[in-house]
């Protein structure tokens, strides 16, 4: 199934702003982090706009936010 | 800081002044002393604009002392914007300079009879109070730039622009930051009108000869310091995310959460956020050889600020924040940094909220009177309000002045002051905030955009109304206190995740005073913070139907979440019952 992964702000640098991605079923958040070896720890996860935790289980067409812990206002 | 100076500008024969023992206000700083003073001196029924109001100026407890990141300076009176009592507070030098000065205030009384403007200058010998009519219809920058030259380099500057000698209600008083630039302002409720009303165009601060303010206990204090340092440093929030690309990190995660309002509230999402988000403008900021992290008052570590150049390397404004970036971008349909950069610096320069006259830009859209997504005629808009033309005045007089003269519906205000960057039905917690708050709508009176977003000081469902009361609550009371410190808002995201921090800071403010203080402490000063804001609006009129959300936000779904402000009035009705 494909899914839209974008990163933001520090984990954009030497990886993707955004990027489809082929990944089989039952392909969790955590899996998706996992392989990508982000530096720091995840901070906000959006799964289609809507909070998400690392066991969320993935479905076709799904866009995936993924964000360290930033803040601000 | 042991003396309060009171400025009668009414006086008869021209100003007065006199320099009073801190008195009852003892102990009092920032948020706590403008609240307490205005609580129990000024009419609540005054006119915002008359003689009986009185603007009080008051650095924080810890401001001129060698505590990182204390240097905010806190505004109050009778708000021109809302009608309520108002606190406002703002970066920049002023705080750090006037505490070492030794003043807990600076009350500024009455109204002149004449038309004579003034400035108020205060160094290590004394007072001055002096006509100065050359300043005249000088908006902040050329102001500061011409007063400048006639005073000491280690001088502050707290101004009016333009729109606060017009007494326009989101009339900002701004600050001056390290470079003696006026870019960091007092800008929410109208504070600036209230200075013009008193015909006061510049307060000069100059601590030249003076050193920082010693604690009781040096050795405790320094050891405090380095731990709230050490605190900030690990946090990802304000070590890593904030210095590297400032408060506009948000634009990107406010719209992936379907919050961020978008085309004057119309929607939650923004199609061309990525072309204003934190990323993309640092990335600007860098390739154009701006300088990409620095803060606005010495002493800060977290340096959120940027300075924001042109094509060419010429400086256009200091770095805008995410609430500004949001409100003359996204909330008005514009995609353009430069234009964004640009209507920061015209805001800054006549001198008014960039919130309210961004959200003021958005209801004339609404209106009709230029098209959503039209920057060159928000560029017109803003000028306008420099210019003092009719259509100016009423932009400068905010949102809901805007939206009454044009006949808009959709007006994005409670108590008559405009929302920020976060809709309050996709983030109820934030909408619970904007409600009750005794400030009118503002985002940084409990800032539950953290728990409910950012998944920083707790986790609640953005999408649902329970526990946003609760939590509401608990930061209106946190924040009163912070406020009252002189510390920069932005410790409150290693103060609620890390609690060593929170008692670094204990310890910090125990040391400084030779006391003993625990978090219970700092909730009590919360409290009566609020509870005296509290009774002075209720004394000023307000109910508990002024604790409410504009109805069409609940009765328009926003999309893409399609919801609407769930939390009722009942449970709105409960966020100050402790």
């Amino acid at each position: 199934m494909r899914v839209t992964v974008k990163l933001f702000a520090t984990f954009r640098k030497g990886r993707f702003d955004t990027e489809v991605r082929e990944v089989p079923p039952g392909t969790t958040v955590s899996n998706v982090v996992d392989g990508m070896r982000l530096p720091g720890s995840v901070g906000i996860i959006f799964v289609n706009s809507r909070h998400a935790v690392p066991s969320h289980e993935l479905s076709d067409g799904d866009t995936l936010a993924i964000f360290p812990f930033v803040g601000g206002g | 800081m042991d003396k309060i100076l009171r400025v009668d500008m009414g006086a008869e024969g021209g100003p007065t002044f006199r320099v009073e023992p801190v008195g009852e206000f003892a102990g009092l700083g920032g948020r706590a002393m403008t609240t307490a003073i205005i609580s129990r001196e000024v009419h609540p029924l005054c006119h915002p604009l008359g003689a009986e109001n009185k603007l009080v100026i008051a650095p924080g407890s810890l401001s001129g002392t060698a505590a990182s990141m204390s240097g905010r300076i806190s505004v109050g009176c009778k708000s021109p914007l809302t009608g309520g009592i108002k606190e406002s507070n703002a970066g920049g030098q002023a705080a750090q300079v006037l505490a070492r000065l030794g003043y807990a205030a600076i009350v500024l009384e009455g109204k002149p009879e004449s038309d004579d403007l003034y400035k108020i200058f205060i160094n290590k010998d004394g007072v001055e109070v002096s006509v100065d009519n050359s300043l005249k219809n000088l908006p902040n920058y050329p102001l500061v730039e011409k007063l400048k030259g006639q005073y000491s380099d280690r001088a502050a500057y707290m101004t009016i622009g333009t729109a606060g000698e017009m007494k326009l209600l989101a009339a900002s008083i701004a600050c001056t930051d390290p470079e003696k630039r006026p870019t960091r302002h007092c800008g929410r409720g109208g504070t600036g009108a209230v200075m013009g009303a008193k015909r006061v165009k510049a307060i000069i601060l100059d601590d030249t000869g003076l050193k920082m303010r010693p604690p009781k206990d040096p050795e405790k204090f320094r050891d405090a310091n380095r731990r709230f340092v050490e605190g900030l440093r690990k946090h990802p929030i304000t070590g890593e995310g904030l210095p590297a690309y400032g408060t506009n990190v948000l634009t990107n995660v406010l719209n992936e959460a379907g919050a961020y309002p978008t085309n004057n509230f119309r929607t939650g999402r923004f199609e061309n956020a990525a072309k204003i988000s934190g990323e993309v403008q640092a990335e600007l900021e860098v390739k154009r050889g701006g300088i990409a992290t620095h803060g606005c008052h010495r002493g800060c570590v977290i340096q959120c600020s940027v300075v924001y150049v042109d094509k060419d390397g010429k400086y256009v404004t200091k770095q805008p924040e995410y609430e500004t970036v949001w409100a003359h971008g996204g909330n008005c349909g514009i995609d353009d940094l430069d234009v964004i950069a640009r209507l920061d610096f015209l805001d800054d320069n006549f001198g008014v909220d960039t919130m309210d006259t961004g959200a003021a830009v958005g209801v004339a859209m609404e209106a009709g009177l230029i098209p959503f997504g039209d920057g060159a005629g928000a560029i017109r808009l803003v000028e306008e309000i420099g210019k003092g033309t009719p259509l100016g005045r009423i932009l400068g007089c905010g949102a809901e002045v805007t939206g009454k003269v044009f006949g808009v519906e959709r007006v994005p205000v409670v108590k008559g002051q405009a929302m920020a960057a976060y809709d309050p039905r996709s983030v109820m917690g934030i909408g619970v905030t904007y409600a009750t708050t005794t400030q009118g709508a503002d985002h940084t009176a409990g800032y539950s955009v953290g728990p409910n977003v950012l998944k920083s000081g707790g986790d609640l469902d953005p999408l649902k109304p329970e526990g946003q009361v609760e939590m509401s609550r608990n930061l209106q009371i946190a924040t009163a206190a912070v406020d009252s410190t002189g510390m920069c808002l932005f410790i409150a995201f290693p103060l609620l995740d890390q609690p060593e921090t929170f008692q670094a800071l204990l310890d910090m403010i125990g040391a400084f005073h030779g006391i003993t203080l625990t978090g219970d402490d700092v909730t009590a000063l919360g409290k009566s913070i609020l509870k005296m804001e509290r009774d002075f609006n209720t004394r000023a009129g307000f109910t508990k139907h002024h604790d409410r959300l504009p109805r069409f936000f609940l009765k328009e779904p926003i999309p893409p979440h399609n919801v609407t402000f769930q939390v009722t009035d009942e449970d709105l009705d409960k966020v100050f019952n402790w």
